[in-house]
């Protein structure tokens, strides 16, 4: 009987410690938020820099990638590149705007209110 | 134990446990299911992604009304939340593990625990909308809550609720599909030759796990 | 139970062939097939009937523009109607046409499987399309929906139409098309018949693989683009409302970042088909396979780079409009590379001029213009002056129906026999493809002038100027109509007659011909091994 094949398969030593990994970089990003690095920008970078190697350790070990067949791992990052692009390409449009500033911005309580979501 | 059939396929005939009968051997269907996971996790990622790329342009465009409003998040129960989930993708790494390996019991106690701890979040997220609601940080048109010196704050809660209640519908997802992998473990239906459900199953649970990931920085820590 | 009894390939038919269409019988065997051919069948009778009612819609709307004030309906009418055409045909009709009806029958056979990788799956996909459709007759009854099919903000948001019940169909169709991308793929890498590599797939395959490659990837920016739409409805999140702080150019983004890549969705298949007929019926290889089977590929990646240029006119930036419009151009070079090779594959070839042959030659003519006029839509400057205008309509009618929908009919008289077991009446079927080439040009050629002569699109009333051809127009749709009932007559009456195909009518060297016609349930007696490319058909010269 064919059984599953894998290359390799991990042991529960490794995911455990990916799991150690994983809970000292929430430790690690929630302690970063805390700190003022001068601008908010930056913030943001290491936040999404850790949850990116959170998902990185998930990807390889738990989701197997790093032991399966490459195709795997071309389907997920076609994925993840097609999603920034579409990122990408919005921001692009979105700074390069002329900056117009609203100054007479509504609630939605007060935009409902004035009918506008009513039958024409 | 009877050899598992595809029972709609007229010409079924004995053959090793779970194969069914367009594929020629294990491997391949085994390879098959989990390749058309992942294409099926890619659309996962997409249709995340766009309310990610909306927070993000959304977000750059009302800094300060989202970084207001972030605040009357609870960090604490995010943090509590993420711990529970990166958990449950370890207990549900070592239920495919046990499948693997051949140990029905151990499979049977990891996908239990894993839906204990998805019970958990729930619970949580429970515990966190209760409170919003109360305090009227609600979406759109139902954002009531008053004494905000920085207007504007209701998008926030329209992209949280948005994305969390998403993310939660992929969790009750994700529990009947793993309770479904439970009842055919409890069944005996699965070996070390064969568990792919279980795999597949594990996959997708450890996607939702990668969308938090990502959400809870954002929405908690960063605002 | 008999064994199946293969089908003698000479032309004669026997009394009752054993085949996947009567191997059990009753309509709950249909319901509960996990048969791709019989899926297949199941759909291809629901994207015609959905093909006949956005038609239907069709005709209404050009009846209604055959003069410049009010012919058969209101205004609000008006709008629900072309609407629904709209939407119908490209959710209901064109997107699934080729993959699911004809792809499901044909991939499989063609990779010398028994099935798709996922069989389950892809009747799940049939009752979710059924599902679909029956949220958008829904919407339909319930007043229909007047926004447009593109269903831009703000007014989708504040109409009082069925705009939310219109935009659940189409989240719950995006499911059926994701599902049949998945199963392509996986059965592609997976299940293709010893021998059989990848250099030596044909065509369609490589075609359908990079079409399920959009459906992957675009069709969940959509789902989330419509829920969004309801977002707004029910709970005004303000994304993409001005007032609140949104954007609605930012739905616009969402919007075309799907229905760009769509348009390949749609194109891709069409194109494949032509691979298909053209080396057949030319009685010669396909001319550049790596480059038409690459470009296939290129153009599912590029699809998602140029969205922007339906967003020219719309408020985007200078900036993103330039790069936009770059990468269209970029598009139009792999379509490019396939013309000329098609071209270069009947040069010299033996041709013969069978209904295929020729909706396939007619595809070469219509796609040219299509895709040419795209161009002038793609080009920043003139699309300022061309936007919304009937040079719009007219160049995708082109490339949707000229192109798109010619194929599919190619394909359909192609593999008539191989589903049906019958040989389509082939005079009938010359008298329906020159009679919707005929009327094809007549509707639409003229909408070219229209459009850059200044007439808008989805106008109810328009400058008395513009009638003459908008009557000629409506004429052509007329034409067209009889076209398209003539060509379904020749196919259709084929089936009153006793099984009388043989195997391989046309000659063709791909695997689905190995199989009888139509083929046993599980395809092949025995799996075939693939020795041969797919277009060898003189073996002897060639190696």
């Amino acid at each position: 009987m064919n059984t599953q094949a894998h290359a390799k398969h991990p042991t529960p030593r490794v995911y455990a410690l990916v799991l150690l990994a994983l809970l000292l970089l929430t430790a690690m990003t929630v302690s970063a938020s805390g700190v003022d690095f001068g601008s908010p920008g930056v913030n943001v970078v290491i936040a999404l820099l850790i949850a990116s190697l959170k998902a990185c350790l998930v990807a390889l070990f738990f989701m197997h990638l790093r032991y399966d067949k490459p195709i795997n791992a071309v389907i997920f990052s076609t994925g993840l590149v097609f999603l920034a692009l579409f990122l990408i390409f919005c921001l692009i449009d979105f700074e390069s705007r002329e900056a117009v500033v609203p100054e007479n911005l509504k609630t939605p309580g007060a935009v409902v209110a004035g009918g506008e979501a009513a039958a024409k | 134990m009877t050899p598992s059939t595809n029972t709609l396929d007229p010409h079924a005939h004995p053959h090793p446990t779970g194969l069914q009968h367009h594929f020629a051997d294990m491997e391949q269907q085994a390879d098959a299911s989990k390749i058309g996971m992942w294409l099926f996790l890619v659309t996962e990622v997409l249709l995340f992604g766009g309310l990610f790329v909306g927070f993000a342009l959304m977000q750059g465009r009302h800094h300060e009304a989202f970084l207001a409003a972030h605040h009357h998040l609870d960090r604490s129960l995010g943090i509590l939340n993420t711990v529970v989930l990166l958990t449950s993708s370890w207990t549900m790494v070592m239920a495919v593990h046990s499948a693997q390996q051949g140990e029905r019991k151990r499979l049977i106690v990891y996908l239990a625990l894993t839906l204990v701890f998805a019970c958990a979040f729930l619970g949580v997220k429970y515990l966190e909308y209760s409170h919003k609601f109360h305090e009227g940080l609600l979406p759109g048109k139902y954002y009531s809550h008053r004494g905000d010196t920085v207007p504007g704050q209701f998008m926030f809660f329209s992209f949280y609720f948005m994305m969390t209640g998403l993310h939660g519908l992929h969790i009750v997802a994700g529990m009947a599909a793993i309770s479904w992998v439970l009842r055919r473990a409890m069944r005996g239906d699965f070996s070390g030759a064969y568990y792919t459900p279980v795999e597949i199953v594990g996959l997708y649970w450890h996607l939702v796990d990668m969308i938090w990931i990502y959400l809870f920085p954002l929405l908690y820590l960063i605002g | 139970m008999a064994d199946a009894i293969t089908v003698p390939s000479a032309a004669g038919g026997t009394a009752e062939r054993r085949s996947y269409l009567n191997e059990s019988r009753g309509l709950w065997s249909w319901l509960y097939t996990v048969d791709h051919k019989r899926i297949g069948v199941m759909y291809l009778w629901a994207v015609l009937s959905m093909f006949f009612l956005g038609g239907v819609f069709a005709l209404l709307v050009r009846l209604e523009l055959l003069t410049p004030k009010r012919t058969i309906m209101s205004a609000e009418q008006y709008n629900r109607a072309f609407t629904l055409h709209g939407a119908i045909m490209i959710f209901l009709f064109i997107i699934p046409s080729i993959p699911a009806a004809l792809g499901n029958f044909v991939l499989p056979l063609m990779l010398g499987a028994k099935d798709v990788a996922f069989p389950r799956l892809n009747l799940a996909s049939w009752y979710v399309y059924v599902l679909g459709s029956v949220f958008a007759v829904t919407a339909m009854i319930t007043g229909g929906v007047d926004t447009g099919w593109t269903f831009y903000t703000p007014y989708s948001t504040t109409s009082a139409s069925s705009v939310t019940t219109m935009t659940l169909a189409a989240f719950i169709l995006g499911f059926s098309s994701i599902f049949t991308g998945v199963n392509f793929i996986a059965t592609t890498h997976k299940l293709r018949a010893p021998g059989l590599t990848w250099y030596r797939m044909p065509l369609f395959v490589w075609g359908m693989y990079a079409t399920s490659i959009i459906q992957i990837l675009a069709t969940p920016v959509l789902g989330i683009t419509l829920l969004l739409i309801v977002m707004e409805r029910v709970f005004s999140v303000g994304i993409f409302d001005a007032r609140l702080g949104g954007d609605p150019v930012l739905f616009q983004h969402f919007f075309w970042f799907y229905s760009h890549p769509a348009v390949y969705i749609m194109i891709l298949p069409g194109m494949a088909i032509i691979s298909e007929i053209i080396p057949v019926f030319s009685r010669k290889t396909i001319f550049g396979y790596k480059a038409i089977a690459w470009s296939s590929v290129a153009i599912a990646f590029i699809s998602f780079l140029v969205w922007g240029h339906h967003m020219f006119v719309s408020g985007q930036s200078r900036l993103a409009g330039a790069i936009f419009s770059f990468l269209t151009f970029l598009v139009a070079i792999p379509s490019a590379i396939k013309v000329f090779n098609w071209l270069t594959t009947m040069y010299k070839g033996s041709i013969e001029f069978k209904a295929p042959m020729m909706y396939a030659v007619m595809f070469l003519m219509l796609f040219g213009i299509g895709g040419l006029t795209g161009l002038f839509l793609g080009a920043l400057a003139t699309d300022v002056h061309l936007h919304d205008t009937y040079f719009v309509v007219a160049h995708f009618h082109y490339v949707m129906m000229g192109s798109t929908t010619i194929a599919f009919l190619g394909g359909l008289h192609y593999w008539w026999p191989k589903i049906f077991g019958r040989m389509y009446n082939e005079k009938l079927a010359t008298v329906g493809a020159a009679l919707v080439f005929v009327g094809f040009n007549a509707t639409f050629l003229p909408q070219f002038v229209l459009g850059f002569r200044g007439m808008p699109r989805r106008y109810y009333n328009y400058l008395d100027q513009f009638q003459p051809l908008h009557a000629f127009s409506t004429f052509g749709s007329w034409i067209l109509g009889l076209g398209l009932a003539v060509a379904a007559l020749a196919l259709v009456t084929s089936l009153r007659k006793k099984p009388d195909a043989p195997a391989n009518p046309w000659g063709g060297r791909t695997l689905e011909w190995e199989a009888s016609s139509p083929p046993i349930t599980h395809n092949f007696e025995i799996t075939p091994v693939v020795t041969h490319g797919p277009y060898d058909f003189y073996p002897e010269r060639e190696h």
